[in-house]
């Protein structure tokens, strides 16, 4: 592999990101459990491929069009975890939508987060969008639709990708696949074994990567954008990844698959993984570990009690924002 | 002041937008080299180039999907739907996407898209080139919804659609295009979306229409005029937002209503404005609110005897005018 400029700096920060986001994630299951919040949309599992591919990008400043898995995407991208909480409690506060939003439908204008719906595959297009605009308006930003692999059964996801590669647009389109559409395994949703494959139908490169490396995922972002800052156009890319933990706290997974297979995963949990290997490299220490555990406890007990306490939003603005008069 | 068709007015002002604003792009199937398969675009590639006014692949979702993502990073895009029978594919990022985004972002979001489509029948068009799907967009908050019904109004409201900070849903009759002319000022000027206009004034009945239909309702009040019947002809021109000041004053002026629209009946437009009048004009009125409009079948025929009896004719709103003012 060529240099790709990953410093021991930004691999501890990745780290760290990776490592908080776990402990969100983990915080937000026990305030469901405890019915403080009605839904849990979880990235875990899902955080080397989604901080890898953070931080080969212009954090903040290229687009990025997630779903609802990626809340580790959406604090390696500027979001911090007390919007994470304000957003998971539904607060007035939330910057992803003013508590409108069900939990992981984010959104943010200053960071250049596209708001989502749930309608899955129509961020593909928006993303290719993005990149049309700016292809045109030259403001050297590269767009990433991230998407689960259930979602490359919908039209949109095609339409998308040979819009964009007709275009050379600068877009990336970024696959987590975790091998279930909530219960539908991969060989029920389709017959390539590989997202990547479809690639070459839109005469555009794919790239499969295991998703569980963050260093790999980076290194694999970071050459498609290149490729897209060059003009060069877009590129599939397939991170191949696993989910821990059940699609959401409405679903129990032990419904489609067993608990020996979660297991067999969790050898290759990337948070575990790449803690362990920074330690071998020494770009981390046990003391440094421990010093970033306590500060991510301190982070997320801030963010869950600042949340707690932020104002619901007040009924009356129910009405607000239909047009954009109305906020004039 | 130059005389235009109704088509040209929609390409003049195009062209004015596209010269006027960089940020403004065109987009969709055939709407570049060939200028669209009614000519609506025609020659603007040639003016502004292929990348302001592109061939995008043959896609309604792609083509309302990618404006959305072009709009939030800064561009001013005009796709069309070469058909409104083929904006379904579309629908959901129409709905879902691009009405949604600012009310489910909290107002950190805004798609400026105007979405050009043709619509309506009567031009041999058959199941599929020919429907009126307005009842569908009608319904939904956060989209506009234009049907201009004169040159002069539609380059008025598709400039002001333009400038809109919100998705609005153009659509033209194709009767329209090349069937009426009239004058339409080179310079620019916009004309509020949810204002109706009073297209005649009358005090015997009150035709509420759109589009073509207003048009042939103007024809009606003309004949009746010769009978001694006054008929006020009130031209919505949108949809979403409509103007129920203008429905109500005219309502309780003549006491007595008709609806006109060629969209089929059950769910159709003309239902929302009833409601309206029986809501809050119900004492002024002398007669029933009357509908006509085209009848509840899945599309409309091909066959000439199938579309002509689809179809509402100047004659159709006269004869019910007439009924009504005898009430």
């Amino acid at each position: 592999m060529p240099d790709s400029g990953l410093t021991p700096e930004l691999m501890k920060e990745m780290y760290y990101t990776m490592a908080l986001s776990r402990a969100l994630d983990d915080r937000l299951w026990v305030l469901n459990r405890q019915g403080r919040a009605p839904t849990v949309y979880s990235s875990n599992g899902h955080e080397a491929a989604q901080v890898g591919s953070a931080f080969a990008l212009n954090r903040g400043e290229d687009w990025i069009v997630p779903y609802y898995r990626d809340m580790a995407l959406v604090l390696a991208w500027g979001m911090t975890p007390r919007e994470v909480l304000l957003h998971f409690f539904a607060k007035a506060e939330d910057p992803n939508s003013g508590g409108r939003q069900m939990m992981a439908h984010w959104g943010s204008h200053r960071l250049h987060i596209l708001s989502t719906g749930a309608v899955v595959a129509t961020q593909d297009a928006h993303a290719a969008g993005l990149a049309l605009a700016s292809k045109m308006l030259k403001d050297g930003r590269v767009s990433v639709a991230y998407f689960g692999e259930g979602s490359t059964s919908q039209g949109e996801f095609h339409e998308a990708l040979n819009f964009a590669a007709v275009h050379k647009l600068p877009v990336i389109f970024f696959n987590e696949n975790n091998g279930y559409a909530i219960s539908v395994p991969q060989r029920k949703q389709m017959v390539v074994q590989d997202i990547s494959a479809h690639a070459e139908s839109y005469g555009m490169p794919g790239i499969s990567v295991d998703g569980n490396d963050p260093v790999k995922v980076y290194e694999v972002t970071k050459a498609a954008a290149d490729r897209a800052r060059r003009g060069e156009g877009p590129t599939l890319v397939e991170a191949k990844t696993y989910r821990f933990v059940p699609h959401s706290s409405d679903d129990d997974d032990r419904a489609y698959r067993t608990r020996e297979e979660v297991q067999e995963h969790k050898q290759f949990d990337p948070v575990v993984m790449f803690e362990a290997r920074l330690l071998a490299d020494k770009v981390i220490t046990e003391a440094d570990k421990a010093e970033i555990m306590k500060k991510i406890k301190a982070v997320v007990d801030d963010a869950t009690t600042y949340a707690d306490k932020a104002p619901l939003p007040d009924a009356d603005t129910l009405g607000l924002y239909v047009y954009g008069e109305d906020g004039k | 002041m130059a005389q235009m068709t109704f088509l040209e007015a929609i390409r003049e002002t195009l062209r004015q937008e596209l010269a006027r604003d960089e940020r403004v792009i065109i987009y969709g199937e055939d709407v570049g080299v060939r200028g669209g398969v009614f000519r609506v675009t025609e020659g603007l590639q040639a003016d502004f180039g292929e990348a302001r006014v592109i061939d995008s692949p043959l896609a309604e979702a792609a083509i309302v999907g990618t404006a959305i993502g072009a709009a939030v990073n800064g561009l001013r895009p005009i796709p069309e739907i070469q058909f409104a029978d083929f904006i379904f594919p579309a629908i959901n990022q129409i709905v879902q996407e691009a009405a949604r985004m600012r009310y489910r972002s909290n107002n950190d979001f805004e798609v400026p898209i105007v979405i050009r489509a043709p619509f309506g029948g009567g031009v041999r068009g058959g199941l599929y080139h020919s429907q009126s799907v307005e009842a569908f967009f009608g319904h939904v908050p956060g989209l506009k919804v234009v049907i201009a019904s004169t040159p002069y109004d539609a380059k008025g409201l598709l400039t002001q659609a333009i400038a809109d900070p919100d998705p609005v849903l153009f659509l033209e009759h194709k009767g329209l295009y090349r069937s009426i002319k009239g004058e339409v000022p080179e310079e620019r000027y916009l004309i509020p979306i949810g204002k109706a206009d009073r297209k005649r004034e009358g005090k015997d009945v009150s035709v509420i229409a759109y589009g073509l239909m207003a048009n042939l309702a103007l024809k009606a009040a003309e004949t009746l005029a010769g009978e001694g019947i006054s008929v006020e002809v009130i031209d919505l021109r949108s949809i979403r937002p409509f103007d129920k000041a203008a429905i109500l004053e005219s309502a309780k002026k003549t006491g007595k209503v008709l609806i006109v629209h060629e969209d089929n009946l059950t769910g159709g437009f003309g239902g929302e404005i009833s409601a309206v009048i029986s809501e809050e004009a119900l004492f002024y009125l002398d007669a029933p609110i009357m509908r006509l409009t085209g009848p509840d079948v899945p599309a409309m025929g091909f066959s000439p005897p199938l579309e002509h009896a689809f179809m509402i004719t100047a004659d159709k709103i006269a004869d019910a005018a007439r009924n009504l003012a005898k009430f």
